[in-house]
């Protein structure tokens, strides 16, 4: 019983650690999203921040140089998607397939001359990475029955990006409510001619939900490989961002939504990882590739309006134009 | 303000404006002198460049060449943030309002006043309570502007450029979703406006509200402004003739019907959306063949939805309508393409959007519904150039210029395209006729004609359904009229009968002599 | 000023996608410089690997096979203006279709019979790939695009499952079926050319070049002759005149999406009928994606893709020759193409046709004087 209590919280640890990336970039979507931009390269973005993060890091001993580099790299790309997409009006979601297969071949082009690794980074030093954080007295407390075991199994030692990840839900959920920059934004997305007349620019709104994208994907791609990994391997986001895609639809383009959707899509992956070729009662070996599937499909389901209705904003994916 | 001798300010002064897009010419030279205080009308015919005029002017679109002084002081309008700190506000045509926001945050959208919403939000209720009682604007701020009726959702366009401190208000169009009685309340809004010293530029097409509510009066015509008169000094006639260049024959060539065997018979039609709203209720009507029945009414009031319905495109949710012999009702729905072989032809209101497809050539336009496999005995294949030879004869008969079959259909002009739905619809000589808005966007000339094969096509026994905002229209080409409110068919007129007072009353919902006399009473009040 | 319609058909069709191509070509051969090579080296290979080597055109066909097939794919679902993104994952379920036959049927049909039925069924399979994203989008409102992606996504996931599972070929390590026999096979081209007594390098090349290319003229027989090509048209640039005539949207939608993932699923014939001879796991290789950026070039038209796919085909086959003469440049840099070229003809579709229809206006009408054109 104690060892199944201990499993359980050792998933649900491992649901967090999965589920940081996406959570930060389920983030990054909502920003882009509701102000209108279609953003499915949320995967060329962690991509080529992850890749950054870890080069950086490699080359300068600094996780946090690494983090910046990162966060800078994805600002640029999500500036390009902006180009593309808000001020030479091109169709988004092509621009940002284009920086998802750019971020593919650029990441493993440039590793390869810069490390001559088939593309990957060097092994990480501790140094060179985001490490867990042991809460006070995790130890000391680990052994108080319930409470303790989740203090020390679940919420101790994590690194910064997970904590922050979990800030960003709740920034995220403060600007577009409270503030004037989430009024203009949740704007701009359903009516930009509206927020045009208020006197407001359309395309600078934008360019800031991009950067603001920009950034929190730039932190998802550093913590894949300097924080939850030690080093950069090829296409190492493996399809997280469009997961995190799925998880922000799955939340209805809303923080706390998008929130559980990432945690619930984590806590499958968590599960599947543990499952690995584990036999389980009647079915014989675990499906895992089938429960890593999951959140395709539930996502599929949910857009096809079988559960709930997700209504993307109104004036998504359309370019703004002023002039006839 | 002016003090008596002294010449009065100019509001807003307007020199030399052009502007093109591509190669249309919208405005042309186009001076303007608007005085301080001054309800001052720009009419002119649809594309006549008015509304292009004011978005320059809101900073919207910017000028090729020309200048813009407001208050006196030659300013140049980048973006619509320099128009509202010059004092200059818009309502538009097409309201600029989040559908999904409360009328207070769209009174505050870029006008937060603090990067908190909650400070901001504070002090915009105040003001907007103060406002929308110095002006009788009242509105629910915490209302959700989509569930708002279109009359107040203006209202809260008002009150956003009031409350970002307009002066100089701008209004484009914005009669067109009103009913009368609705439209009289927006000009007792305006007159409280004007007493405040709020210049007021008014855009619109119709010469009524000209006459009814401004001082001065300025005419467009292709571009150009053609004339600037005193609204006291001038006459309808007199706009109209400035308005198309010359004299214009509204009366159409309307002998008395013979109405003959009915065509359709429509037994308590309804239409109730998903979410429950009722887009039609109960409507019930016949039409006979060799009549023209029209169906007057504000726009939105549920016209659209009957032509959906009597086409085939949307299944009514219950309730039936007849055609010959064939019944479609909600369990039996029909589509376009069945009841075009019943014989329903369907001029649709919205030629861009339905009628034609502006990438296909006018040959592929031309047979737009008659593409399905039972039209044409060639089976699974079309054959581009009989169908362009068919095209040609077309335009020969209905004289569209230029007489280029491959031609791109959006290189027509609105009339000659208007000409190839017509074409198309016409040839097929149809037991019934479905039209919507048939001159809307459609130049003089090419109305005459239209107006003429309307006529025409019901001396030859066609039973027409004609529905149109343009009242004078539906009045100089009806048998019988049929007024629609709110989803409902409310009343019926016969041709002789029907005058714009009895009607706009109808238009908006007030049918009992009773409410008649209320209603007066408040217009008056 | 001239607006962007103004652009000649010609430059629109022939010259922006060149210019798309250069630009594309161009930076990447900055990034080569940036790494330390010489980007005019690189492209010589590239050149060479494609076109001059023993062979080389035949594999520079093979994979142009694969582009015919998903560009054609993505035009198809572009002319309802639907974006099939799904590409990947219908050609991976296609060469489940072709491969369940295969392994059901090779010893028991000769190949006149067999490999008919297998192509129908790696269109097949295709096919409902595509038409269940095609009814979600249609009866349920669902944005193809995500659905699409999705897709991909869950056909993989039931591929690994297959193929490390069920379909796994006993006492073997590898996720792949076993061979098929020989009846599945189709000839090699180099094979067909020595039988008629020609001497031809030996390449990957086989008859499924010459399916393609039958698939290009059924295409265009499809859009541009065609009452449903017709119906398919109306219906992607005006839902609402499409309705208005009576054509049956939803319906019109999700048959799109059949013939545009069955186009997908046909690339199936030529990697697994044509070449492995058994179903792989990830055989498609990002083919499907690909065919996004040779619709985008080929401006959706079948000749066009014909010619882009033949340009990506030398790419892959010149990229692949990277690897081998160079340490520090490798076949990915043709990824880094590939996305050049879809941002450039996709996203920023826009950035040269206004400048390029300036300079063409101002080139095709030159004017004397600086009179005013409208007088």
């Amino acid at each position: 019983m104690a060892d199944l209590w201990l499993q359980f919280l050792l998933t649900i640890d491992a649901t967090l650690r999965v589920a940081t990336p996406l959570i930060l970039c389920a983030m990054a979507g909502i920003f882009s999203e509701k102000s209108g931009v279609i953003d499915i390269s949320l995967e060329g973005k962690m991509l080529m921040s992850a890749f950054a993060a870890a080069a950086v890091a490699a080359l300068t001993s600094s996780a946090l140089v690494g983090l910046i580099t990162a966060i800078g790299v994805s600002i640029l790309l999500g500036l390009l998607h902006g180009l593309a997409s808000i001020t030479m009006r091109g169709n988004q979601v092509i621009s940002g397939l284009a920086i998802n297969i750019l971020a593919s071949g650029l990441t493993v082009t440039v590793g390869i001359a810069m490390f001559q690794q088939g593309g990957q980074t060097p092994n990480l030093a501790r140094v060179e990475r985001f490490r867990p954080i042991e809460l006070p007295l995790a130890e000391h407390l680990g052994g108080v029955p319930f409470v303790g075991s989740i203090y020390r199994e679940v919420v101790s030692g994590h690194n910064i990006l997970v904590w922050i990840a979990l800030t960003a839900v709740l920034f995220t959920a403060f600007i577009l409510t409270r503030t004037r920059f989430g009024l203009r934004l949740r704007a701009v997305g359903e009516k930009p001619e509206a927020l045009d007349s208020a006197g407001v620019s359309v395309t600078r709104t934008r360019y800031l939900a991009l950067i603001i994208a920009g950034v929190l994907c730039g932190m998802a791609g550093a913590y894949l490989s300097t924080a939850h990994g030690s080093g950069f391997v090829r296409e190492m986001t493996a399809g997280k961002g469009y997961i995190a895609l799925a998880a922000m639809i799955f939340g209805k383009w809303q923080p706390r939504g998008a929130l559980l959707a990432c945690l619930l899509f984590g806590f499958l992956e968590a599960v599947a990882s543990r499952l690995q070729g584990v036999e389980v009662p009647l079915i014989g070996e675990a499906p895992v590739d089938l429960i890593l599937a999951l959140p395709y499909l539930l996502t599929v389901i949910l857009l096809a309006g079988f559960v709930g209705k997700a209504m993307p904003p109104r004036a998504i994916g359309e370019p703004y134009l002023k002039e006839r | 303000m002016a003090n008596g001798d002294s010449a009065p300010p100019l509001a807003i002064k307007l020199s030399a404006i052009n502007k093109s897009f591509g190669d249309v010419h919208a405005n042309r030279n186009v001076n303007l002198e608007v005085m301080s205080g001054h309800i001052h009308g720009i009419i002119g015919e649809n594309g006549a460049g008015k509304s292009t005029l004011v978005s320059i002017l809101y900073g919207f679109y910017s000028a090729d060449s020309g200048q813009i002084s407001i208050n006196g002081q030659t300013t140049t309008i980048r973006s619509s943030a320099d128009a509202i700190y010059k004092g200059i506000g818009m309502v538009h045509q097409h309201f600029m309002l989040v559908p999904n926001f409360s009328v207070l945050e769209n009174v505050m959208l870029g006008h937060e006043g603090s990067l908190s919403i909650e400070t901001g939000a504070k002090k915009a209720r105040k003001v907007l309570n103060k406002l929308s009682q110095d002006f009788g604007l009242a509105v629910d701020p915490d209302m959700i502007v989509e569930n708002l009726p279109v009359g107040l959702q203006q209202r809260v366009e008002i009150l956003k450029a009031l409350f970002r401190g307009a002066e100089i208000l701008i209004l484009d169009e914005p009669t067109g979703v009103l009913t009368p009685q609705e439209t009289e309340q927006l000009f007792e809004i305006l007159r409280a406006l004007r007493k405040k010293g709020v210049t007021i530029l008014l855009i619109t097409h119709k010469l009524k509200e000209i006459i009814a509510i401004t001082d001065d009066v300025s005419v467009m015509r292709g571009g150009e402004m053609v004339a600037h008169l005193e609204t006291t000094r001038t006459s309808p006639a007199e706009l109209a003739e400035l308005m198309v260049g010359r004299k214009v024959l509204l009366e159409v060539d309307h002998t008395p019907a013979t109405p003959g065997e009915p065509v359709l018979q429509a037994q308590d039609l309804c239409l109730t959306t998903m979410s429950g709203i009722n887009q039609l209720k109960d409507i019930s009507l016949v039409l006979r063949a060799g009549e023209i029945v029209g169906i007057a009414g504000v726009s939105g009031n549920g016209q659209s939805e009957l032509l959906d319905v009597l086409s085939g495109i949307t299944a009514p949710t219950s309730g039936f309508f007849q055609v010959g012999t064939s019944n479609i009702t909600a369990q039996q729905p029909s589509n376009p393409a069945r009841l075009r072989a019943l014989g329903v032809a369907h001029v649709p209101e919205d030629r861009h959007k339905r009628g034609i497809i502006l990438p296909f050539s006018a040959a592929e336009s031309m047979i737009l519904g008659f593409s399905g496999a039972h039209h044409q005995n060639s089976g699974w294949w079309l054959s581009p150039s009989r169908l362009e030879a068919d095209c040609a004869k077309r335009m020969q008969d209905f004289d569209i210029r230029p007489p280029i079959p491959s031609l791109a259909s959006a290189n027509f002009s609105g009339g000659n395209q208007q000409k190839i739905v017509l074409a198309r619809e016409i040839s097929t000589q149809p037991k019934l006729l479905l039209v919507g808005q048939p001159t809307r966007g459609v130049d003089i000339g090419a109305i005459e004609f239209i107006h003429k094969q309307l006529i025409a096509l019901r001396n030859a026994g066609c039973a027409i359904l004609l529905i149109s905002v343009e009242l004078d229209e539906i009045m100089s080409l009806s048998d019988r009229i049929l007024v629609m409110n709110n989803g409902q068919i409310v009343g019926e007129l016969e041709r002789d009968n029907a005058d714009e007072k009895r009607l706009g009353l109808m238009m908006a919902g007030i049918t009992t002599d009773e409410g008649v006399a209320i209603s007066q009473r408040r217009v008056r009040s | 000023m001239r607006s962007l319609h103004a652009l000649p058909r010609w430059a629109d069709v022939g010259l922006i996608p060149l210019i798309n191509v250069l630009t594309a070509l161009v930076v990447s051969g900055i990034v080569v410089a940036i790494i330390g090579e010489n980007p005019f080296e690189a492209m010589m290979v590239m050149v060479k690997g494609a076109f001059v080597y023993k062979g080389s055109l035949g594999y520079t066909l093979y994979y142009a096979t694969n582009f015919i097939f998903t560009g054609l794919a993505v035009a198809v679902a572009f002319h309802a203006m639907l974006f099939n993104i799904g590409g990947e994952g219908q050609a991976y379920l296609g060469g489940l279709g072709a491969g369940l036959v295969c392994l059901m049927f090779d010893s028991m049909f000769p190949a006149l019979v067999l490999i008919p039925l297998a192509i129908v069924a790696s269109a097949g399979f295709g096919a409902v790939w595509g038409a269940i994203p095609g009814y979600l989008q249609a009866k349920r409102g669902s944005h193809i695009v995500i659905t699409t992606i999705m897709f991909n996504f869950l056909a993989a996931s039931i591929m690994v499952w297959l193929l490390a599972g069920r379909l796994k070929a006993p006492g073997q390590m590898s996720p792949e079926t076993r061979s098929f026999s020989a009846n599945a096979e189709l000839p090699f081209i180099h094979d067909i050319a020595n039988a008629f007594g020609m001497e031809m390098a030996r390449s990957p090349l086989n008859l499924s070049f010459v399916v393609a290319l039958l698939a290009c003229v059924g295409v265009w027989l499809l859009i541009w002759r065609s009452r449903l090509g017709y119906a398919i048209r109306a219906t992607g640039h005006s839902t609402g005149a499409a309705e208005y005539a009576g054509i049956p949207v939803s319906t019109v939608i999700i048959i799109t999406m059949a013939i545009s993932g069955g186009l997908a699923g046909m690339m199936a014939i030529n990697e697994i009928l044509g070449v492995q001879h058994r179903t792989i796991l990830g055989f498609t290789s990002g083919y499907g994606f690909t065919g996004i950026a040779v619709a985008l070039m080929g401006r959706n038209h079948p000749v066009g893709i014909i010619l882009a796919s033949l340009l990506f085909g030398a790419l892959y086959q010149g990229g692949a020759e990277l690897d081998f003469e160079f340490s520090t440049i490798t076949r990915e840099m043709v990824l880094l193409i590939q996305g050049l070229i879809i941002l450039f003809s996709g996203g920023l579709a826009y950035m040269f046709n206004r400048p390029l229809a300036y300079i063409l206006g101002a080139l095709l009408t030159p004017r004397i004087g600086g009179g005013e054109p409208h007088g």
